[in-house]
C-alpha cells in the first residue's frame, strides 16, 4: 500500500510499524511531526505505544534508555541541538549498550531554517562511536526504521538516525509494509553501573565492535556503488539527501558511491578511489565524510568538496550547487525582482508576547542601563523590530542564567525573558542558581499555556509555575501573575517595576493562552459539541 | 512529462491546501510527487513557500532547480516575484493581485505590477474580492487553484474538481460546492484570458 508521507511522518509510521513501544520527545522544527504522528496514528492509540510529550531532550533520552533496558523498542526524536541537551544520556548509552533497540533520531537543519546553528549530528555518532543511518528519501526514511532497531539489537548499541529539514518536511509516496508486533517486557538481567571500572570494560568492548559497525555498513543495501560511466573520471561520494540532487543533475549516468549508513566503509571508499581519478564529496551539513576520505587517501589524492570550495561551505546543498560542483551549472531565465522587500516572521497580531515587550520597554527605558537576556521560542521574535528588546538568545535556558552571570558582574536592571515550556526545559535550574546567589535579576516567564513556536504542543509546566518557582525558594511575595492584554497595561507596568526595584530575584508570570492554540481548542470543543448533539 | 511548481504567499495565507488538493489529485492519477514545505518560524507572517513536483516519472531532488518551475501559484503578488529565479524560460505566473501589507517596506502595487508585466505568461487577479463575490471569502485559494488549473497540464482540470471533491467531502456537501464553484470561477478567470477576451 502506499501512503503520501512527510518524511517525519515516514520515520513514524516505520516506528511504529517495526514494533516501537514508545518514542521521547521534545518538540523541535524539524522533528516535531514524528511524535504528533505517532500521538494521533491509529494503530499507536491502540497499542498504547508511549508518546506523551517529556520536558527536555536529557529526560526523553534516559527514558528511551530504561525502556530498551526493559526490552523494548524505544525512539528518541529531536532537532539537532536537542543532541547538546541530552549528550551526557546518549554518549554513555553506547557504553552501557541497549537491550530493547534504541533510534536516536535526530533532524539536522543546515540553512538555520529555524534553529541557532547548523551542527552535524553526524560528529556525535562518531563521538559515541555508533552507528548512523542517514535516508536520502522518505522511502527510505521509512524502511530504515526497522533495519536500525535489528541493527540496534544486533550489536547491543543505539543507532542514530539523521535527517535534514528538506527530507523531513518534504512529502512523498511511501510503500508502507504490515507492522510487526511489539517487543514483550524483557528486563535485561545486565546491570548498567557505570563505575569506573565496568566503564573500563564496557568502554573496551564498544573499540572492539568498532569492525563489525563497519562491516555492517560495507554490506548495507543502503550502501552502494552505481557505476555507470565506463571510463575514469569524477567519482562521486553523495551522503544521504545528496544522492537526490546528483541524480537530479546526472541522470543514470556517473560514477556514485551512495552513503546512508555509518561508520563510513573504508573499502568502498578506497575502491571509489582506485576506479577514478578524483572524489567529490556530497554532503549537507559539515564537512563529516569529507575529512574523513582526505585522511583514507591521503593528501595526495585530489579530493573536491565544502572544504576547498568546490561546493559552499555553509547552508544546504541544493540542486543547483551540486549541479555547479558537477560542472553542470544552469543559467537562471529571469533575474530576481527588484521590488521585492524581506518579509522576517513576527510576533501573531493580539499574542501576549506582544504586551510583555510593550510592557518591558516601556519600564526598562526609564533606567539609565538594563538588558533583556531572551530565550528561545516564539517571543526571541521580540528582538526584531518594533520592538527590538533582546541583547541575547543563545540556547534553551541561557536568559535566566546570563541575567545572572551579568547581574554578578553589576549590571542594573538585569531582566531574562523566557517562555513556559523552555523554563521547564532547562530554566528552573538556572533559577535555583539565582535563588541561592540572592543575584539581583528580574525573570519574566511568558507563559501562553503551550509550546507555541512549533505548533502548540502541551507544555510540561502548565498549572504549575507558580509552585515550581516557590519550590525553588523564591519568595512568594515576589512572585506575581499578571495578564497581558493593552488594557491591564498599567498594572502590568506597575508590577515589573516594583520587581526590578527589589534587589534580590523576582519572577513575573504574564499569563495569557497562545492565541493559536485557542482558537484551535475553540474549533475543538464547537466540533465535540456538534458531535455530542 | 514533469511539472514544477513553485507555491507561495504569506504565513496563514492558506497554501499548503492548495498543495494538498494537487497532491491528491497526482496521487490518485498514478504521477510521482516531492512537496517540499517550510514549518516552523517562518510561518508567522513571513513568506512561505513550497517546492511541488509532478511526473511520469521517478523525482529524486526535493528541490526544485533555478529556471526549471513551469509555474509559480501565489497567494499574494510581491510573493510571486520573490521567486524568479527559479522560474523557467516559458514558465507562468499565477497570482493573486491583492497586496498583503504587513511590513513598512511594501512596495508600490505600480511597481509590483510593472515587474509582473515583464513576465511573458502572467495571470493575475484578485482572488479574494472573486471569492466574496460568489459568497464563499474562504475559498479564495481554490479560486486561485482554477486559475492555475489550465496551465497544471499534467492533471486534467476534471481530475483537480474530482480532488476537491474527495478533499473536503468530510466537511459536508455545502463546503464541497463552495469550493468547487471558486474553482470554477477561477478556472474561468484563465480560460478569459487564454482566449484573449482580456
Amino acid at each position: 500500500m502506499k501512503r503520501l508521507l512527510l518524511g517525519d511522518e515516514a520515520i513514524a509510521l516505520g516506528a511504529i510499524h517495526a514494533g516501537l513501544s514508545g518514542v521521547y520527545a521534545y518538540p523541535g522544527t524539524p522533528s516535531t511531526e514524528i511524535t504528533e504522528f505517532i500521538q494521533a496514528d491509529a494503530l499507536a492509540r491502540e497499542r498504547g505505544i508511549h508518546s506523551r510529550w517529556c520536558a527536555n531532550e536529557k529526560t526523553a533520552m534516559e527514558a528511551a534508555l530504561g525502556m530498551s533496558y526493559a526490552g523494548k523498542r524505544a525512539l528518541v526524536c529531536m532537532k539537532h541541538v536537542g543532541m547538546n541537551v541530552c549528550a551526557d544520556a546518549f554518549v554513555n548509552s553506547a557504553i552501557t549498550g541497549v537491550h530493547g533497540g534504541l533510534v536516536v533520531l535526530a533532524a539536522d537543519d543546515p540553512s538555520m531554517h529555524s534553529s541557532q546553528n547548523e551542527q552535524d549530528s553526524r560528529f556525535y555518532a562518531k563521538f559515541a562511536m555508533v552507528p548512523l543511518m542517514e535516508p536520502s528519501n522518505q522511502q527510505e526514511a521509512y524502511d530504515m526504521m526497522a533495519a536500525a532497531f535489528e541493527l540496534s539489537e544486533k550489536l547491543h548499541e543505539p543507532v542514530v538516525m539523521r535527517v535534514v529539514t528538506r527530507l523531513a518536511h518534504s512529502r512523498a509516496a511511501v510503500d508502507v509494509v504490515e507492522p510487526t508486533n511489539e517487543k514483550p517486557l524483557d528486563v535485561c538481567a545486565e546491570r548498567w553501573v557505570l563505575l569506573p571500572g565496568i566503564a573500563r570494560k564496557r568502554y573496551a568492548e564498544l573499540i572492539e565492535k568498532q569492525p563489525l559497525m563497519e562491516i555492517e555498513a560495507s554490506k548495507s543495501n543502503f550502501n552502494r556503488k552505481e557505476t555507470k560511466g565506463s571510463e575514469k573520471s569524477v567519482g562521486i561520494i553523495a551522503c544521504g539527501i545528496a544522492y537526490n540532487y546528483v541524480k537530479e543533475t546526472l541522470g543514470e549516468s556517473g560514477n556514485i558511491l551512495k552513503i546512508s549508513q555509518y561508520p563510513l566503509p573504508t573499502d568502498l571508499v578506497k575502491q571509489l578511489a582506485a576506479e577514478n581519478d578524483e572524489i567529490l564529496v556530497v554532503e549537507d551539513g559539515q564537512p563529516v565524510v569529507e575529512e574523513q576520505v582526505r585522511g583514507i587517501l591521503g593528501a595526495g589524492y585530489p579530493l573536491k568538496g565544502r572544504l576547498n570550495g568546490d561546493l559552499p561551505r555553509t547552508g544546504e546543498l541544493t540542486p543547483d550547487n551540486v549541479a555547479q560542483a558537477l560542472g553542470v551549472g544552469k543559467t537562471i531565465a529571469f533575474q530576481p525582482a527588484k521590488h521585492v522587500a524581506a518579509r522576517p516572521p513576527q510576533l501573531c497580531q493580539g499574542c501576549g508576547h506582544r504586551d510583555v515587550y510593550t510592557a518591558l520597554n516601556q519600564v526598562l527605558a526609564t533606567y539609565p542601563d538594563y538588558r533583556i537576556f531572551g530565550d528561545i521560542g516564539c517571543y526571541t521574535l521580540g528582538a526584531l523590530p518594533p520592538f527590538k528588546a533582546l541583547a541575547s538568545c543563545v540556547d534553551m535556558g541561557a536568559s535566566i542564567t546570563m541575567a545572572k552571570g551579568a547581574a554578578d558582574a553589576g549590571l542594573f536592571p538585569s531582566v531574562a525573558v523566557i517562555g513556559d515550556s523552555t523554563f521547564t526545559h532547562s530554566g528552573m535550574t538556572g533559577l535555583l542558581d539565582a535563588v541561592n546567589d540572592k543575584s539581583n535579576i528580574t525573570v519574566v516567564i511568558s507563559d501562553n499555556l503551550t509550546t507555541g513556536m512549533t505548533g502548540g504542543q502541551d507544555s510540561a509546566g502548565t498549572n504549575k509555575l507558580e509552585a515550581i518557582c516557590l519550590g525553588l525558594g523564591v519568595e512568594p511575595e515576589h512572585v506575581r501573575v499578571v495578564v497581558p492584554l493593552p488594557k491591564n497595561m498599567p498594572e502590568i507596568t506597575r508590577i515589573l517595576k516594583e520587581e526590578i526595584d527589589y534587589p534580590g530575584v523576582s519572577v513575573i508570570i504574564p499569563r495569557r493562552e497562545c492565541i493559536q492554540t485557542a482558537a484551535r481548542h475553540a474549533r475543538e470543543a464547537k466540533k465535540l459539541k456538534e458531535e455530542n448533539k | 512529462m514533469k511539472k514544477d511548481i513553485i507555491l507561495c504567499g504569506v504565513g496563514g495565507q492558506g497554501i499548503l491546501s492548495i498543495a494538498t488538493i494537487i497532491g491528491e489529485a497526482a496521487t490518485k492519477n498514478g504521477l510521482y510527487l516531492k512537496q517540499a514545505e517550510v514549518h516552523g518560524m517562518s510561518q508567522r507572517g513571513g513568506d512561505v513557500q513550497s517546492h511541488l513536483r509532478l511526473s511520469t516519472d521517478v523525482i529524486y531532488s526535493d528541490l526544485i532547480p533555478y529556471a526549471s518551475a513551469d509555474l509559480i501559484i501565489s497567494m499574494e503578488p510581491m510573493e510571486s516575484l520573490r521567486y524568479l529565479t527559479w522560474l523557467a524560460a516559458d514558465g507562468a505566473v499565477v497570482t493573486n493581485n491583492k497586496p498583503f501589507v504587513n511590513i513598512p517596506d511594501y512596495p508600490e502595487h505600480a511597481d509590483v505590477q510593472e515587474e509582473l508585466a515583464k513576465l511573458p505568461t502572467v495571470v493575475s487577479f484578485d482572488i479574494e474580492q472573486e471569492a466574496r463575490d460568489l459568497m464563499s471569502p474562504r475559498s479564495a485559494n481554490m479560486v486561485l487553484l482554477g486559475m492555475a488549473a489550465p496551465y497544471i497540464e499534467i492533471l486534467a482540470i476534471a481530475q483537480l474538481r474530482t480532488a476537491i471533491e474527495t478533499i473536503f467531502s468530510r466537511k459536508g456537501q455545502a463546503v464541497v460546492d463552495a469550493n468547487l464553484k471558486a474553482f470554477d470561477a477561477g478556472v474561468a478567470i484563465s480560460m478569459r484570458k487564454i482566449k484573449g477576451e482580456v
